[in-house]
């Protein structure tokens, strides 16, 4: 406890920030929580990480960190991440964005991203809902669902966001929940660290604005309805099939040592020096 | 000891508008171009793939959009490069939301114009100057901007270094409109000795960390700026904020970063608007122009005075904030102010303001691809 104590001391901002906009039963701190431990057990530095995030609950986590923060616009944090990247490559440029961010308004940009293969770690916080907005409809909301733009069930699929990564080429995608803390660790540490575009989903559940429109009773049903239907993907036969049972595969999904576009376009630049000199 | 004499090295081009846009960045010290290709823009983009990699540390980096072309930009002059993108009309109508989030976190940045027919798709390849208002008011929410703009090749390179002085003086965006005209016009042009130019850089904190309030006012308006990875952990953020950059919605806090906003380029406008006059001294019939116009309108003024009709010319190249001292002396003195623009009267519908009803403005306006020729604006000198 007290080690948690100190890490808060060490990594929030402490000047007029607080409290923080979260609602009870939000998985988000939960998330910050194991981004903080992350970097801490990585020994970053905090002047070189720089925390990007979007527009919506997730992306006010940039106010409440001490790293270098860039609260940016709607679905695009992942450009201003590219930008800062390819300006100074030394930075850890970790992205967050919600659902509706990276999927919904921000979809372009992500596939873009991972096809890039650009250095920078995406943290996808999914609650399958717009929370901030009071509770509409996303692309990662699940058919069938109710939501304020839903209100008589969401008659579109949800996106997968591990496959739609894989798809476009992003060299680490992996799935972890709120629920799923120590293991959530392993997984945005070893994001963090990855060479090229690196995208950690989280379930985050959102128990104001999704769970009592869907037959969740409280937050702690939602966090139980997550350890029950989740199954770690190394212990599936066919990995790469969905389980038969509905159940949501958490885990590495691709981890592959590729170098990331700044690597890559510096690597040229040398070559193209070396060659005019 | 002998002095020395450094031998000026200037470099004389055969070259496109767009080419001596991206001349002119690199001259600024422009080390990061995001862009996405639209014509009559692409030149400059193309340039820019060219030369950049071959500039230590230099980037370019083609994005999906342009709305992704403006996050890079941005984020890249957040982390302490001189920035830009170039784009036409239909990506500038994308990037107007950054644009208004460059204004907000006053990152310097030179977004280029180069305006063809609308509205959409419209003309291509076509010129025209419909996007000055645009320009002016595209982003939503009340802010101050500068818009500046160039007529001829050799101006395309000044303008953009310009362009970028005053984004890094000012810790603005800053937009120079071109258009298709002047953007594909091959002319030759004299590319100064670096050590000729003036090249003004942001200015850096030098307090301790913990010291540094990344917003706070100074007699300038302007604050320092510390780029990210300098140890300085600042945050940026498009809501409104305080002195420390944190979102705030109190009224006072809302007020005056509002106001400084403002007052950052207002108690500039001696510094940035800047206008040409060509035989003004004794003019009667004034012309008001900008862009590829302003080079008809100087043939239509010459010809005017082989005609014995004492008439002049006001090019301006600063459009944003409008140059009124400047247009406001001339609707003094002369009976007539001609406006020949290729659009429906952005810019006669301010010098119409700026005038109040003391002389007759007479406007000439074109949207049908076509550039306004000089017989044109001799027509209505006359």
């Amino acid at each position: 406890m007290a080690d948690v104590t100190q890490l808060i001391h060490d990594y929030l901002r402490h000047n007029k920030k607080f409290p923080h906009v979260f609602c009870a039963g939000c998985g988000h701190g939960i998330v910050l929580g194991s981004l903080i431990r992350s970097v801490h057990a990585l020994g970053l530095p905090k002047d070189d990480v720089v925390l990007v995030a979007g527009i919506g609950c997730s992306g006010r986590m940039a106010v409440y960190v001490d790293f270098n923060t860039v609260h940016t616009t709607h679905g695009r944090a992942l450009t201003f991440a590219t930008g800062i990247k390819m300006a100074n490559p030394k930075l850890k440029v970790i992205c967050v964005m919600g659902d509706g961010d990276a999927m919904s308004i921000g979809g372009n940009h992500l596939i873009h991203a991972a096809r890039r293969n650009i250095g920078v770690t995406a943290l996808i916080l999914n609650n399958q809902i717009y929370g901030m907005t009071g509770g509409q409809c996303s692309s990662a909301t699940p058919q069938g669902d109710i939501s304020m733009t839903t209100p008589f069930g969401s008659l579109e699929k949800a996106f997968d966001i591990v496959e739609m990564c894989k798809a476009a080429g992003a060299s680490y995608v992996a799935r972890g929940t709120s629920f799923h803390a120590i293991q959530l660790d392993r997984l945005i540490s070893s994001a963090i660290m990855h060479p090229g575009f690196s995208v950690v989903e989280v379930f985050s559940p959102c128990p104001t604005q999704y769970g009592r429109k869907n037959k969740f009773r409280n937050a702690v049903d939602m966090y139980k309805w997550l350890k029950a239907n989740t199954v770690k993907v190394e212990t599936l036969k066919e990995p790469d099939q969905k389980p038969a049972d509905g159940r949501i595969p958490i885990g590495v999904f691709r981890d592959v040592e590729e170098p990331g576009l700044e690597e890559r376009y510096f690597e040229l630049q040398r070559k193209l020096m070396g060659q005019n000199r | 000891m002998a002095v020395q004499r450094k031998k000026r090295k200037r470099r004389e081009l055969f070259a496109l508008g767009n080419e001596a846009v991206a001349e002119g960045a690199l001259l600024a010290g422009c080390s990061f171009y995001a862009g996405y290709p639209i014509t009559p823009s692409t030149e400059i983009m193309e340039v820019m793939a060219n030369r950049l990699p071959l500039i230590e540390d230099g980037v370019f980096i083609q994005m999906e959009d342009e709305i992704a072309s403006m996050g890079a930009a941005i984020g890249a002059s957040l982390a302490g490069r001189k920035a830009m993108t170039a784009t036409s009309g239909p990506g500038f109508a994308l990037m107007q939301e950054h644009i208004g989030y460059a204004c907000m976190v006053e990152a310097p940045l030179v977004v280029v114009n180069v305006m063809r027919g609308g509205p959409s798709t419209g003309l291509p390849t076509s010129p025209a100057q419909a996007d000055v208002q645009m320009a002016r008011w595209g982003t939503h929410g009340d802010h101050p901007i500068i818009v500046l703009s160039a007529s001829n090749v050799q101006e395309c390179l000044e303008m953009t270094v310009t362009a970028f002085n005053f984004a890094e003086k000012y810790r603005t965006p800053v937009i120079l409109l071109l258009d298709e005209v002047t953007a594909h016009t091959r002319e030759k042009i004299t590319v100064p000795d670096p050590d000729e130019v003036e090249i003004l850089s942001r200015v850096e904190p030098t307090v301790p960390p913990e010291w540094f309030k990344p917003y706070a006012d100074t007699a300038r308006g302007v604050p320092a700026m510390a780029p990210i990875g300098s140890g300085y952990r600042t945050h940026v953020t498009g809501l409104t904020h305080d002195v420390m950059g944190y979102p705030t919605q109190r009224p006072d806090e809302v007020k005056d970063a509002m106001l400084r906003l403002f007052r950052k380029i207002d108690q500039y406008y001696g510094d940035i608007q800047m206008a040409d006059e060509y035989m003004m001294d004794d003019a009667e019939v004034a012309v008001v122009a900008y862009g590829s116009v302003a080079r008809s309108a100087h043939l239509a003024v010459e010809q005017a005075r082989e005609r014995g009709a004492k008439a002049g010319l006001l090019t301006l190249k600063t459009l944003f904030p409008f140059p009124r001292p400047a247009v406001e002396k001339l609707t003094h003195r002369c009976h007539t102010v001609v406006v020949p623009e290729m659009n429906m009267g952005q810019m006669s519908r301010e010098v119409k303001r700026v005038n109040n009803g003391r002389t007759k403005v007479r406007t000439i306006n074109r949207v049908d691809g076509q550039i306004i020729t000089p017989s044109e604006i001799l027509k209505a000198i006359l």
